[in-house]
């Protein structure tokens, strides 16, 4: 994106409306997708997973072949894809409570047999599509339905980093965590989704970015200060960056 | 006809290659865990895929994604682990993607034990995971009808579009048996799956979608109801059993496997003692045999079940009975395989009274 272009048309999306809360970064993230598959020429062969959670019905929005997995399983269904469609684009799309909670076994060891597919993992820090429920993410202090008095360390844990966690697994190929907030981020979180499909199709391994997400509904705030939420409580604990490079790997060997 | 002996386990694995096998999706369980052993080794020769995933969980997702981008896949595993499968196997079932899962049975509930069982019958006939849907199910009683139904297994569940469950127990799986692998023919040609999501928009024109999610009432009964279609068409045409002497029978043993296979021996001991005694031999568990029920000669008055299961299957048999005949059951279970003496007595004490009476 130019810093004179303002908008431009949705490629390797359908026309379908999306469903999301004003406010809501799913939206901006499934644009970035459906670009750097389409300027890849990836979409008319890519194979797509989609989730549990606000975006479970992603598979009506890109424009390339998709299944819907059970919650958490994504990882799993993709590897089973990959494994009988070795050249072509995989991908999964997964919430936080899909990813860091029920289904972590999978994102772990998918990762960790160093599976070629790329995860895209959006970051809300709640269960949205359920009502807002603690997630493991969920920061510490935070009001959620199942967490009214703001998450207490004790019996519930800290907040789990996802990225920080895979970094440790040698099959991760390439990890970043990005955010959406701001129109200098969103070109960096490109760049992060270019380079996560680049490792998959050169078959260095499992590549995964992370994405600061909004969800001000839950958050119990106005779309508008979403964004500013974000920024100001979740990337100091979440802290943006590389966690995992495939072309540094190689110079330090 | 070349007849090779072969471990229970091993042969089924190779009757899946010979079947048109693409890719194999495991988690180690007792006792069927020579099927993954052979596979890791046979798969990788013949260039096909085989994952050792971390769960059942896992590999039967694994199982998901490869079947949904149109591959002939497999699992194996015993009663805990499909337990945990049931989940995937629901949404294959809603999603219509065909797989072939074989289940070598073990005692339950729970961890239950390690030795033969047949206790797995309502979770294999009654669906199993969340929903109405139906898995087509076979019950081999040897290891060559096992590698012959295995063979035909990925063209059934392509042909339907559902997940086929091959349903054996520890004894079939660990015996030694002489078996011919070209006794049925390997699977056929194969046509292109147009409905599969394996990554072909582009030539395709239009993209692909596997859902089992429909969020509209009225559209998800539609879809249920066209599953049902789809099922009923299976009560219709793949119903299999086998009747052994039922002819003039006056005790009818219903019994599958290696229960049936037991009772093979007990029939042919009363018949030379004289008795009347016949078997039903289900070889679909679902869609339950039925047919094999119509028509039973007058001589017929009572039905024994025997099964390593405490009455499951006898609940079918209750319900296609109707009242007709007495009903009786011999149920071991827990991993006690019976002794074929067992179902004679049985038998004898059944007659004894019946005569009696
Ligand atoms: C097995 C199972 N358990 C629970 C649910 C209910 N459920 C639906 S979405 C969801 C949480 C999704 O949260 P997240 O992954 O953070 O995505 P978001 O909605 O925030 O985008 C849960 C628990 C389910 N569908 N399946
Ligand atoms: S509930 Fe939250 S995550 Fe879901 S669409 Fe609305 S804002 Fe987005």
């Amino acid at each position: 994106m130019n810093s004179d272009t303002v908008y431009r048309p949705k490629q390797g999306l359908t026309d379908r409306e999306f469903h999301y809360c004003p406010g809501c970064t799913h939206g901006i993230i499934h644009k970035l997708v459906g670009e750097v598959l389409t300027e890849q020429g990836l979409i008319g062969e890519a194979i797509g997973v989609a989730s549990v959670g606000c975006s479970v019905l992603n598979y009506v929005y890109f424009d390339c072949d998709m299944q819907q997995a059970a919650h958490g399983r994504a990882p799993a269904v993709a590897t089973g894809i990959k494994r009988v469609r070795e050249n072509h684009a995989v991908f999964t799309y997964q919430g936080d409570g899909d990813l860091a909670s029920i289904g972590l076994a999978e994102a772990v060891h998918a990762a960790h047999r160093g599976e070629n597919i790329t995860v895209i993992f959006v970051n809300n820090a709640i269960y949205g599509m359920t009502g807002g429920q603690m997630a493991p993410t969920t920061l510490i202090g935070q009001k959620t339905t199942t967490s009214p008095f703001g998450r207490e360390k004790e019996g519930t844990g800290e907040p789990l980093r996802v990225s920080e966690l895979l970094a440790t697994v040698p099959g991760a190929a390439y990890l970043e965590r990005v955010s959406v907030h701001d129109p200098k981020h969103v070109r960096k979180a490109k760049k992060a989704l270019e380079k996560a499909f680049d490792t998959q199709m050169k078959g260095k391994g499992f590549s995964l970015v992370e994405f600061i997400s909004t969800c001000p509904v839950n958050w119990g705030i106005q779309p508008r200060e979403s964004l500013d939420w974000a920024v100001e409580n979740m990337i100091p604990y979440y802290p943006l960056g590389v966690f995992k490079d495939p072309e540094k790997e190689e110079e330090d060997d | 006809m070349s007849r090779v002996l072969m471990k229970g386990n091993e042969a089924m694995a190779l009757a899946a290659i010979k079947g048109g096998c693409d890719a194999f999706f495991g988690y180690p369980i007792t006792p069927q865990n020579e099927i993954p052993e052979y596979l890791s080794e046979h798969m990788a020769k013949e260039d096909r895929v085989f994952v050792q995933a971390e769960s059942e969980v896992a590999a039967i997702n694994m199982v998901y994604g490869a079947g949904g981008a149109g591959a002939r896949v497999l699992t194996s595993s015993s009663s805990p682990g499909i337990a945990l499968k049931q989940e995937g196997i629901s949404y294959l079932a809603g999603s219509e993607v065909p797989c072939v899962i074989i289940n070598v049975m073990r005692g339950g509930p729970g961890l239950g034990g390690i030795q033969p069982s047949q206790a797995d019958y309502n979770q294999i006939t009654r669906g199993g995971g969340n929903g109405d849907y139906h898995l087509l199910s076979y019950a081999p009683e040897n290891l060559q009808e096992a590698v012959d139904l295995i063979k035909q297994s990925f063209d059934k569940a392509d042909a339907y579009r559902n997940p086929v469950m091959i349903a054996v127990d520890g004894l079939l799986g660990q015996m030694m048996e002489p078996v011919d692998l070209e006794r049925t023919p390997d699977s056929k040609q194969r046509e292109r799956k147009e409905w599969a999501t394996d990554g072909d928009a582009g030539r395709r024109g239009k993209a692909n979608t596997i859902v089992s999610l429909h969020l509209d009432p009225n559209k998800l009964e539609e879809h249920n109801l066209a599953l049902k279609e789809k099922y009923d068409r299976m009560v219709e045409n793949e119903q299999r059993y086998e009747r052994l002497e039922t002819e003039d029978a006056e005790l009818v043993f219903i019994a599958y496997g290696s229960t049936a296979r037991i009772a093979r021996s007990a029939v042919e001991s009363l018949r030379e003692e004289g008795y009347k005694v016949g078997m039903i031999r289900p070889i679909t568990l679902w869609p339950f045999p039925e047919n094999a029920f119509k028509k039973l000669p007058d001589t017929v008055h009572t039905l024994l079940t025997l099964e390593m299961s405490l009455g499951q299957m006898h609940q079918d048999v209750k319900i296609v009975n109707q009242g007709r005949y007495h009903l009786d059951l011999y149920a071991r279970t827990g991993g006690v395989v019976p002794e074929p003496e067992e179902f004679i007595e049985k038998a004898k004490a059944i007659l004894k009274k019946e005569d009696a009476a």
